[in-house]
């Protein structure tokens, strides 16, 4: 139809205050009749169901545009009101206003000079909103302090505003007797309608858009019908929409104000109709006005009238405008498959079936979207509707298809078919915090209920699966789907914003077994490699020379088969999180420094797990650790996003983390209680630690109780004994750490994953194998509960190690009952902590968000807000995106001469 | 009477340089940014640093600020009453 075509861009928006004029221009009809439908059910005429106001009965046509019910968008109509109310929603300003300008003649009470220095002041704030609204403050203040009119002369009354819409003066007779003055409405007008068009700009007001007169209501407009649309109950009744019952009401008051007017009545009873009528237009307006019984329904609910509508969670602005329910959406729990890309979302087949992605049939589509919609909403892969080149939707079902497919369909027409493998969808998860919680992923059709997404992209969601649920849009058209695949998709997201390191990476298992294929001995038989990397998607035309033969069978390194997946002319080198023995990566590092490309075997004669060493797509040393393809210190996946792109960044983390998973399922990976066995020797060495540690803290005390300790400068005697006994407990569980640590290797899988940084922190493994340590609440030893003490299990005023928090026992010798409550204690602290401040970083990412949301990077690289007004003269200062930057920098010089040399000098050499 | 204690808030390490624009350099700041002088951020007159410059509501102050980013950063504002 016409309507389809109809488009029409919004070039500006103004705001201002209803004319009458204007009112009565807009509207479509007078109504009168303070009733909806006859007793046939048909909209009375003149009345607030009027067919000039359109229509929302079937059948009916508009008696404005001639269009039917759905295609009619209704139209305004108004009522004249036989006296004037005024607009509660600008009582204040009527206030204001009075109180600003002369009562004789109109004019502001500033003097002329007055006037043009205010004038100039305006000029000087421009748009500033603040600005300005205290310049109108402050005008106001002046003006109505002015007893005499500086222009006419005339003496002025102070005006008192009673809420919500009532107005007096406090005139005084001849006598000098104060007495109030009920000003009415047409009053106010009047002395409004007096205030001349050049005064108005220092009150705020725009004299073309806002004269202050339209503030006091002559005519009202009455909305369309379709805005206040009847329902008809299931019993046959009619109920009509609170918008409409209080037009009602209005009317009626109207009508008998109207005639009691005509037939001369008493003027008491006229303003009682009056104010009557005041607060029928007022409640109609807002019905939360304070001051006034709000209007209330039969039931005794309150009216939702004009202000509820837009007001609130659930009003227009927030409910229905910054926030929607959307169509093309779905949720449901997430699980985990790490055999789908990090770019795809498992999507499951009944939800694929009802999502579709309208598709424009053209002659190489043609067959197949026929088969798609032969196929219908039943059958998958199959469409649910068709749309015509007229815009008209048809939905396929068994008795039309065939007619669809074989006479309807051509070229031209919309196919609306179901979700398929390929198709760009935006996955998110709540709380959206940062742009990385919305990211367009490719779907992967599956069977079960859940969607399923790879590990590597759970922490830019903050995702787990205990249960969590995510959020799937199907964007429907093309623009939008080129938009999320060139901004939004996953691998545009490995490198984050904040700190400029890798967000999406290997986690957990990945990078255990990242270590464990990579480590020196690590060697695997032919059968294993070619398992591993058809697992890991690896295409490879021949293997490498094996590494070594054993038994005459040929074993080749893990270094080897973790380089296939490294481009070819990738050199780097670093030292990792393994090194301890820092003279071998220095021996590693002047080697390279010295010969610049070093002969591969002989940086394998050097070799250290602490130290990689990739030259030109081989990884001659080091073994995979957090810092190859780990968060934020991942430095190969952010050396490839930075130069192969994040194209080839996402295939080598696809291929990456499914290799790691492979050895680390055949190879074997568990933790269990054994991990934290100590021999008994070591279990010695460590209660000798603590016996010392307690001696040591016992000798701190008596000096203290001799009066021999020196306090330390800054600090008071007790808090010296304090920092004192922290120091040598910390000392005494550290060294308890070196000692369980000295006993458990490499061959200890808490320690691998502690180590390679996969998961835990060497500390976890000392306080399950060797001792938990010091308790403490706000970085003190425990003080508080009974008197003197922590628990009456001790003696009051005992400041001993044990007394206050020291556990001497592991998580695997088990805590004594005291021990346990200290822990307990201690605890606490840390959850409180997380508690408090989830809920004050989010009111301050909130109040952030509010204050920046608006601001953008102009072209020439100044950040400015919606105005115009410059925020930062460049961006960050240096206009440097931290995403796109070497650490910070735009360049990272020496790695780009590194790069330089090495493609001259090997292109010379071989 | 012992002598008023002097104190210039520029003689303080982490008070950056103040500087007021001349006429042609404003001219040419409002230029080089294609902006009216409202759209620069501003300062008040009554600021200490703008006091001890002497500096009147209208005149543009150029800030050289230590940036841990850039090195030196430019600012510039314009004074207006308050
Ligand atoms: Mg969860
Ligand atoms: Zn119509
Ligand atoms: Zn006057």
């Amino acid at each position: 139809m016409a309507m389809q075509s109809m488009k029409k861009v919004i070039g500006s928006i103004e705001f201002g205050i209803l004319s009458p004029q204007e009112i009565r221009k807009m509207s479509a009809a007078e109504i009168t009749v303070p009733d909806t439908y006859d007793d046939d059910g048909y909209p009375i005429e003149g009345g607030l169901m009027d067919k000039r106001l359109g229509v929302i009965d079937p059948g009916l046509r508009c008696e404005t545009c001639g269009a039917r019910a759905g295609e009619c968008p209704g139209h305004f109509g108004h009522i004249e009101l036989a006296r004037p109310v005024i607009h509660v929603g600008f009582a204040k300003t009527i206030h204001r206003v009075l109180e600003s300008t002369c009562r004789e003649c109109g004019r502001i009470k500033l003097t002329d000079e007055e006037i043009d220095e205010y004038m100039k002041k305006f000029e000087v704030v421009g748009d500033r909103k603040k600005a300005k609204d205290k310049l109108i403050k402050e005008i106001h203040k002046k003006a109505k302090e002015r007893m005499v009119c500086p222009h006419c002369g005339a003496p002025q009354f102070p005006i008192k505003f009673e809420r919500p819409t009532i107005y007096y003066e406090l005139r005084k007779d001849e006598e000098g007797n104060e007495y109030k003055h009920r000003m009415m409405p047409t009053e106010i007008r009047d002395r409004l309608e007096r205030i001349p068009d050049r005064d108005l700009p220092l009150l705020g007001l725009h004299p073309e858009k806002s004269r202050p007169e339209w503030m006091v209501l002559t005519v009202l407009p009455v909305p369309p019908v379709t805005m206040r649309p009847s329902i008809t109950l299931e019993s046959g009744i009619r109920a009509e929409d609170d918008l409409t019952h209080k037009l009602v009401d209005i009317i009626r008051i109207n009508n008998r104000l109207k005639s009691n007017i005509e037939a001369g009545a008493p003027q008491l009873i006229i303003e009682d109709l009056w104010d009557l009528l005041q607060y029928h237009v007022t409640t109609y307006i807002n019905n939360e006005t304070s001051g006034i019984p709000p209007a209330k329904h039969k039931s005794g609910r309150p009216l939702k009238t004009l202000a509820q509508r837009l007001k609130g969670k659930e009003g227009r602005f927030r409910g229905n405008l910054s926030g929607k329910r959307v169509n093309f959406s779905a949720r449901t729990v997430i699980s985990p498959d790490p055999m789908i890309s990090i770019n795809e979302v498992g999507v499951p087949l009944a939800i694929a079936m009802e999502l579709t992605v309208p598709e424009k049939v053209t002659e190489f589509n043609f067959e197949k979207l026929r088969e798609r919609v032969m196929n219908g909403p039943e059958k998958y892969p199959g469409a649910n509707y068709v749309i015509d080149p007229e815009g008209r939707r048809i939905r396929i079902m068994e008795n039309n298809r065939e007619k669809i497919v074989n006479e309807l369909l051509d070229i031209g027409w919309t196919v609306e078919r179901h979700l398929e493998d390929g198709d760009i969808v935006l996955f998110n998860r709540q709380p959206s915090l940062h742009r990385m919680s919305i990211m367009a992923h490719r779907v992967r059709v599956m069977p079960y209920r859940t969607f399923r997404l790879n590990l590597p992209v759970c922490p830019p969601y903050n995702a787990d699966f205990d249960g969590d649920e995510m959020n799937l849009h199907v964007p429907q058209t093309e623009e939008a789907q080129a938009e999320a695949k060139i901004l939004m998709e996953v691998q545009n997201h490995i490198i984050s914003p904040r700190y400029g390191g890798p967000l999406i990476a290997g986690i957990q298992d990945h990078i255990s077994g990242g270590y464990l294929l990579t480590r020196e001995g690590a060697y695997f038989t032919r059968p294993e490699v070619e398992q591993m990397l058809t697992f890991a998607g690896v295409e490879v035309d021949e293997l490498p020379e094996p590494d070594k033969f054993e038994n005459g069978e040929p074993l080749w390194s893990g270094k080897a088969i973790f380089s296939l997946l490294l481009p070819d002319d990738l050199t780097i080198w670093y030292r990792n999180k393994l090194c301890d023995e820092s003279e071998r990566c220095d021996a590693l590092e002047r080697l390279i420094e010295e010969k610049f490309i070093p002969d591969p075997d002989e940086v394998r004669e050097l070799a250290y797990d602490g130290f990689v060493y990739i030259q030109n797509g081989k990884l001659l040393s080091g073994a995979i650790d957090k810092k190859a393809y780990g968060r934020e210190d991942g430095k190969l996946l952010d050396i490839i996003v930075r130069e192969y792109g994040a194209e080839r960044a996402r295939q080598f983390l696809d291929q990456v983390t499914k290799l790691a998973i492979w050895v680390i399922t055949h190879r074997g990976f568990t933790t269990a209680i054994d991990d934290e066995d100590l021999p008994e020797e070591a279990l010695d060495r460590i209660s000798e630690i603590i016996r010392d540690a307690e001696e040591r803290v016992n000798r701190l005390i008596d000096a203290y109780r001799r009066g021999e300790l020196e306090p330390l400068p800054g600090k008071s005697l007790e808090e010296t004994l304090e920092s004192k006994i922290m120091a040598v407990l910390a000392e005494a569980r550290d060294n308890a750490g070196s000692v369980a640590e000295k006993y458990l290797g490499m061959g200890n899988h808490a320690v691998v994953m502690a180590k390679t940084g996969a998961r835990g922190k060497i500390l976890n493994i000392t306080q399950m194998a060797a001792m938990l340590g010091q308790q403490s609440i706000r970085g003190k030893r425990l003080y508080r509960g009974y008197r003197g003490r922590v628990l009456t299990h001790f003696k009051p005023g005992d400041l001993g190690a044990r007394a206050r928090g020291f556990v001497t026992n592991s998580y695997k010798s088990g805590l004594t009952p005291q021990e346990y409550f200290f822990h307990a204690m201690g605890g606490r602290e840390g959850l409180v902590d997380t508690a408090v401040r989830t809920a004050q970083s989010g009111y301050m990412q909130r109040r952030l968000i509010n204050a920046l949301q608006d601001l953008k990077v102009d072209y020439d690289g100044t950040v400015r807000d919606p105005t115009g007004i410059i925020v930062q003269f460049k961006y960050g200062e240096d206009g440097v995106d931290p995403m796109r930057s070497w650490g910070g920098s735009t360049l990272d010089v020496d790695r780009v001469i590194m790069r330089t040399l090495l493609k001259s000098r090997g292109n010379g050499r071989r | 009477m012992a002598t008023k204690k002097e104190f210039n808030v520029f003689m303080h390490e982490l008070v950056p340089e103040h500087r007021v624009l001349s006429e042609k350099e404003k001219e040419e700041l409002l230029n080089r940014y294609r902006i009216k002088i409202s759209q620069l951020p501003q300062i008040l007159v009554s600021d200490p640093a703008v006091v001890e410059l002497g500096a009147k509501p209208g005149d543009v102050i150029e800030i050289k600020r230590k940036s841990p980013t850039a090195g030196v950063y430019y600012y510039y504002r314009l004074v207006v009453e308050g």
